[in-house]
C-alpha cells in the first residue's frame, strides 16, 4: 500500500513537472502569440488557436499521432469545441491525425442540411470538425499514388476551395488562408493569424532542412521561393528585423521575417546555380557533383532520412530542366 | 620571527579584503567601446575575400565566396543587427544595470543595453533553463550568467543567423557563445569562446576592451533608429544579390594587395596558429 501510494505520488510528480514543461504525452506545447501555441511532435508541428468560440487546429501530424495530439490540445484548449481542423497540405505527416481530432469535435451547422449531417439535439452540433484545404488536399488524399492507398474517408477534407485565398473569421480574428501554386506540392497554403500576427508556413519553410519539393504532385521549387516571398510580404517586424510577425514552420523551431529571409536567400541561390549549370548543359548527375547547395550542407543537408541533399537537388533540377519554371 | 607576523599581516589583510570565491564584482554602469586591438578590422571593416585566421569550414568559405555586398541594399536586410558573438566589437556604448527580487534583494538579472542597433541584453542571473530547442531565435540570444570568482561568466543560445566577419562569412544560429566578463579598474575585459557547429572547426576566441565611463550615458548616445528604404529603385521584389561560383572578381584582391598566398587568405583553423608563419617564406 505504501509503495503504492509512492508510485502514485512519483507519477503525479512527474506528470505536473511535464505539465510545467509544456509537454504532454510526449509532444511538446509552446506559447506563440496572441491565441496561437504550437505543438511539435519533434518532427512536424501543429498550430493550436483557441479562443472563446472555440478551438482551430492547423494540421494534424501523423496518424499514429492522432490520440496523443488530441490529449495536448485538450492539455491547451480545455474541454472548449472543437470547430476546425485546416490542413497546410496533403503530406500524411500532417494530416494523418484529421480523422481523430476532427471526429472529436463539433460544428454548429443549420437549416435542411442539419438534419441530414447528424445534427445532435443537445447542442444543434454535427459531432465532427470541419476540416478545410485547398481542393487540391482533397484530390491528393482521395487518390492512391506511389504505392500508397487513399487516406481513409474520415481523414479527407470536408470544405475546400480553390481561389488563390480564402478567409475566415474565428475568435476575434481574420484568417486568411493563402494558396501557394505549385510549391512543396500544388495544394500548400499559407495560414495567417492576422490578430495573433502569427503565419503557419507549412512544409514551404523548414528550420530542419532544405524546402520539401514533390515535384510529381506539382511541386517546383520557383513556388517555394515565391511562397517564402509571400511569407516575407506578409510579415513585419517589430525592431531590427527582429520580431513582430512569428511564422511556424512545417517542422522545426519557432521563426521571424529574418530568419524567413536567411532561407528564401539560401533556396534562391541554390536555383540560380542549378538553373545556371542546366543552361551550361550540365547533367543532373554533374550539378550534384558541384555540390550547389555546399555552403549549408551542415545547417541543412542529409544524406540519409526521408529528405536527403540529393533529392532536394533533384527536385530543383526536375523543375527547372523542364524548361524553366512555373 | 619578524618576518612570519608580517606575512601572517598581510595575509590577513588580503583576506580581508578579498571578495570570497563566490564573489560578485559589481559591473553595473555605462562603458565604452576601445579600439587598441584588431581596429583595421573593428571600423574600417575586413576586406572581401579576407578570410585569415578564422577556423572555418569548407561551407563557410562558399557561403562568402557566393556573398554580395549588395544584398544589403535589400530593404529586408537593411536593418539588420550584429549578433551577440559580434555586437561588441563594433563602435558603441554600454550600459549595465541589474534587476533585484524586491523580496529578496537576490539579483535576478543584469540587463544591458548596447547603443550599436540599438539592443538590450537579459542575463538571467536565477539559475533558470535555456528554452526549448523549438522557440524562436533573436540577434541577442537567451543568456544565463554566474560569477567564477571575480568573472562573470554568461552563456547564450538561440542567437539568429548572422556572420563571424562582416565581409559576408556566416555564423549559423547553431552557436553557443560563452562570454567571461573582467574588471580591472575601470577596464572591463571581455572574452568570447563561440562554438558553431556548422561554419567553425575549433572555436572562435576573441578578446575586447571596453573603459568604463564614470558619467551617465545621456539618451541619445544609446539610441539607434533604423527603417528600411528602397535604396535601388528598380530592384525586384524577391532580389538576392549573389555571385555564382567562379564570378565574385573581388576574391583575389586582398591576396594581391598584401602579397599573400591563398592558402592564408582562405582562412581555417590553421591559419590562427603561430606555426603557419613558417608556410609564408
Amino acid at each position: 500500500m505504501s509503495s503504492l501510494r509512492v508510485l502514485a505520488t512519483l507519477v503525479a510528480t512527474v506528470a505536473a513537472a511535464a505539465l510545467v514543461a509544456g509537454q504532454s504525452a510526449g509532444l511538446e506545447t509552446l506559447p506563440v502569440r496572441g491565441q496561437v501555441s504550437m505543438i511539435t511532435n519533434g518532427s512536424s508541428n501543429v498550430l493550436l488557436q483557441a479562443g472563446p468560440q472555440g478551438v482551430l487546429v492547423v494540421d494534424t501530424l501523423a496518424e499514429s499521432d492522432g490520440p496523443r495530439l488530441l490529449e495536448a490540445v485538450r492539455g491547451r484548449a480545455g474541454a472548449r469545441p472543437i470547430r476546425y481542423v485546416l490542413n497546410t497540405h496533403a503530406d500524411r505527416e500532417f494530416t494523418g491525425g484529421n480523422a481523430a481530432i476532427a471526429a472529436a469535435g463539433s460544428q454548429l451547422v443549420a437549416g435542411n442540411f442539419a438534419g441530414q449531417v447528424g445534427q445532435r439535439a443537445v447542442d444543434g452540433a454535427v459531432p465532427q470538425a470541419f476540416v478545410v484545404a485547398h481542393e487540391n488536399v482533397l484530390t491528393a488524399m482521395s487518390t492512391a499514388a506511389a504505392g500508397r492507398p487513399a487516406a481513409p474517408f474520415a481523414a479527407w477534407p470536408t470544405d475546400t476551395f480553390f481561389q488563390a485565398e480564402r478567409t475566415m473569421y474565428f475568435n476575434g480574428e481574420g484568417i486568411q488562408l493563402v494558396h501557394v501554386p505549385h510549391a512543396s506540392t500544388d495544394g500548400d497554403v499559407l495560414v495567417f493569424f492576422r490578430s495573433s500576427d502569427v503565419i503557419a508556413a507549412g512544409d514551404i519553410y523548414s528550420t530542419f532542412g532544405y524546402p520539401r519539393i514533390d515535384v510529381a504532385r506539382g511541386g517546383h521549387v520557383n513556388g517555394v521561393i515565391e511562397g517564402l516571398n509571400r511569407l516575407i510580404d506578409l510579415a513585419i517586424s517589430e525592431q531590427f528585423t527582429e520580431g513582430g510577425t512569428r511564422i511556424v514552420p512545417g517542422r522545426g523551431r519557432i521563426s521571424d521575417e529574418f530568419d524567413v529571409v536567411e532561407y528564401r536567400d539560401m533556396v534562391t541561390i541554390v536555383r540560380d546555380r542549378v538553373q545556371a549549370m542546366i543552361a551550361k548543359k550540365q547533367t543532373l548527375e554533374q550539378i550534384k557533383a558541384a555540390r550547389p547547395t555546399l555552403d549549408w550542407e551542415p545547417r541543412y543537408g542529409a544524406t540519409t532520412g526521408a529528405w536527403t541533399t540529393a533529392q532536394f537537388v533533384e527536385a530543383v533540377y526536375r523543375s527547372l530542366a523542364g524548361g524553366g519554371g512555373k | 620571527m619578524r618576518r612570519a607576523r608580517v606575512l601572517l599581516l598581510a595575509m590577513a589583510a588580503t583576506l580581508a579584503v578579498a571578495p570570497p570565491a563566490s564573489a560578485q564584482f559589481d559591473i553595473t554602469g555605462s562603458y565604452n567601446a576601445i579600439f587598441h586591438e584588431d581596429q583595421p578590422e573593428r571600423i574600417p571593416g575586413p576586406s572581401l575575400g579576407d578570410y585569415l585566421g578564422l577556423p572555418i569550414n569548407e561551407s563557410a568559405r562558399a557561403f562568402a565566396d557566393a556573398w554580395d555586398a549588395s544584398r544589403l541594399t535589400v530593404p529586408e536586410h537593411q536593418c539588420r543587427a550584429h549578433s551577440s558573438p559580434y555586437i561588441l566589437r563594433g563602435p558603441l556604448n554600454m550600459r549595465i544595470w541589474e534587476e533585484r527580487d524586491p523580496e529578496t534583494q537576490q539579483v535576478v538579472a543584469l540587463h544591458i543595453d548596447i547603443s550599436n542597433f540599438q539592443q538590450r541584453r537579459t542575463v538571467w542571473m536565477d539559475g533558470r533553463a535555456h528554452p526549448s530547442r523549438f522557440a524562436e531565435h533573436t540577434w541577442m540570444g537567451f543568456s544565463t550568467g554566474q560569477w567564477e570568482g571575480e568573472t562573470l561568466v554568461i552563456t547564450t543560445t538561440h542567437i539568429k543567423q548572422m556572420w563571424h566577419r562582416r565581409n559576408g562569412l556566416p555564423q549559423s544560429d547553431q552557436v553557443t557563445l560563452t562570454e567571461r566578463f573582467t574588471l580591472h579598474g575601470p577596464v572591463l575585459t571581455y572574452v568570447t569562446h563561440t562554438d558553431d557547429p556548422v561554419y567553425l572547426t575549433e572555436p572562435l576566441v576573441k578578446t575586447t576592451n571596453m573603459l568604463r565611463n564614470p558619467r551617465p550615458l545621456p539618451p541619445q548616445q544609446l539610441l539607434y533608429p533604423c527603417t528600411a528604404v528602397v535604396e535601388i529603385a528598380d530592384q525586384p521584389r524577391g532580389a538576392v544579390p549573389h555571385y555564382l561560383p567562379g564570378q565574385n572578381m573581388f576574391l583575389k584582391e586582398f591576396a594581391a594587395q598584401h602579397k599573400l598566398p591563398e592558402s592564408a587568405v582562405r582562412g581555417g583553423a590553421a591559419t590562427m596558429y603561430p606555426e603557419f608563419r613558417a608556410n609564408l617564406r
